[in-house]
């Protein structure tokens, strides 16, 4: 049976790392709110770059000589996936339930003959993907974003994706990563990137019949728009990461701190039995002890 | 017809300016564009410049941005443009010269050993950029 001078560390030890999650869980909500104020004006960009590509694909319409970003190589032999992961733990299964869906997605490609290679940004989905698929990564990137996410976090990344793309050295990419619902919630999400789906003109509400005059030619603006649309595309989704990423930690770090508290209940109660049991102990050894007199 | 079109401007990162203005004249890639309102819908490449901004009447600049490229929709009532980064005039005045030039001498010989297409264009853009940033220390760019 453990003494009373053990349970009172264990209940120290406890309240101290109580107040390191529950400091954790504080830090992680203000920096929820700040990636998710990012990501709201990140918006008007996207918003706008959509709309402008609608128009510039309804003119160009996905012809046979459209730029290869659009059209893709011709083939889907080899897949690039792009897995947004965390760079540091204790955030729940933010981590691992992305790395899980790759490896879903690894499986369910190469069990159609394709070839798939893979791009991590964040040091965990590395570390948790090498040790299973060491020959696959191509190219990583950590602590994207460590103290603010900037555009030219997702412009790295992009440029890396694009000098493999006209390497050649892939046909299809897909980024993987946690969509921000809410801090409970975050859905894993596939979103193919290259080549890029055009939206349909009709849903972005553009102003239906509006002919653009091009200046330079079609060609050139989307052959230059297309790089860019990739570059908002991985930032928007490094925001959403993000977001989802203090998000879960957030979530994981309040269940903690619960956690203890409950721990430290359960340890206050066998602390005050143990020790009203060796007072009683005492009490009846003094008692008989007179007695015996 | 309106006296008035909408002007946005927007990053990456936020929404820099929103607000109904007489004209603004835009750096376009083949030349300098005076956007009024009702002009015809066109969509431009923006090269790295400055924006002058008409906002209360025809004849006075209300405000200047530096942008270093971008893209640029016209509509009869809206002028969207998208930069790749947006700022204050006085902000690339405030720009460190030596470090500039540095920058443009390392981009220059990184330019001269480019390899493929891709990269060139890559450089040739950001080549652009700091000699925009250069000119407008020096005032040459208008």
């Amino acid at each position: 049976m453990p003494s009373l001078k053990d349970i009172r560390n264990r209940i120290a030890s406890v309240k101290s790392t109580q107040k390191i999650t529950s400091a954790m869980k504080m830090v992680a909500a203000s920096k929820l709110r700040r990636a998710q104020e990012q990501a709201e004006a990140g918006r008007p960009y996207a918003e706008r770059m959509g709309r402008m590509l609608a128009s510039l694909a309804a003119n160009v319409a996905g012809g046979p000589g459209g730029p290869r970003l659009m059209t893709g190589t011709g083939s889907d032999q080899t897949h690039l996936l792009v897995v947004m992961t965390g760079d540091r733990g204790l955030c729940g299964g933010f981590n691992s339930s992305v790395v899980r869906e790759t490896r879903r997605a690894i499986l369910r490609l190469q069990a159609e003959g394709k070839t798939v290679k893979l791009l991590t940004v964040g040091r965990k989905g590395r570390d948790l993907l090498r040790r299973e698929f060491p020959s696959l990564i191509v190219a990583s990137f950590e602590e994207v974003g460590r103290k603010k996410l900037s555009f030219a976090d997702a412009d790295r990344v992009t440029a890396k994706i694009l000098e493999l793309f006209d390497a050649g050295q892939f046909d299809v990419a897909t980024i993987i990563y946690n969509k921000f619902k809410s801090a409970m919630t975050q859905i894993v999400t596939l979103q193919q990137v290259v080549p890029f789906a055009a939206p349909e003109a009709g849903d972005t509400a553009v102003e239906a019949g509006a002919v653009y005059e091009f200046e330079p030619s079609e060609e050139a603006i989307l052959a230059d728009l297309l790089p860019r649309n990739l570059a908002i595309q991985v930032y928007s989704a490094l925001l959403e990461s993000a977001a989802s990423f203090f998000g879960a930690q957030m979530t994981a770090m309040d269940n903690a701190t619960r956690n203890a508290g409950e721990m430290i209940k359960k340890y206050t109660l066998i602390y005050n039995r143990t020790r009203q049991a060796s007072i009683t102990k005492e009490l009846i050894e003094i008692i008989s002890g007179a007695e015996a007199l | 017809m309106a006296d008035k079109v909408e002007f946005e401007l927007v990053s990456p990162e936020k929404l820099l300016v929103s607000q109904p203005v007489h004209m603004v004249v835009v750096p376009g890639a083949e030349g300098f564009l005076g956007v009024l309102p009702g002009h015809a819908p066109m969509i431009v490449t923006v090269k790295p410049g400055i924006i002058d901004i008409y906002a209360n009447d025809m004849a006075t600049i209300t405000q200047r941005i530096f942008v270093a490229g971008g893209f640029c929709e016209i509509t009869g009532a809206r002028v969207t443009i998208l930069a790749e980064e947006a700022s204050d005039l006085d902000a690339v005045r405030g720009l460190d010269r030596a470090a500039l030039e540095k920058q443009l001498a390392d981009l220059t010989e990184d330019l001269a050993d480019a390899k493929s297409d891709g990269e060139r264009h890559t450089l040739e853009g950001k080549v652009a950029i700091v000699q925009a940033k250069l000119d407008v220390q020096a005032g040459t760019l208008h």
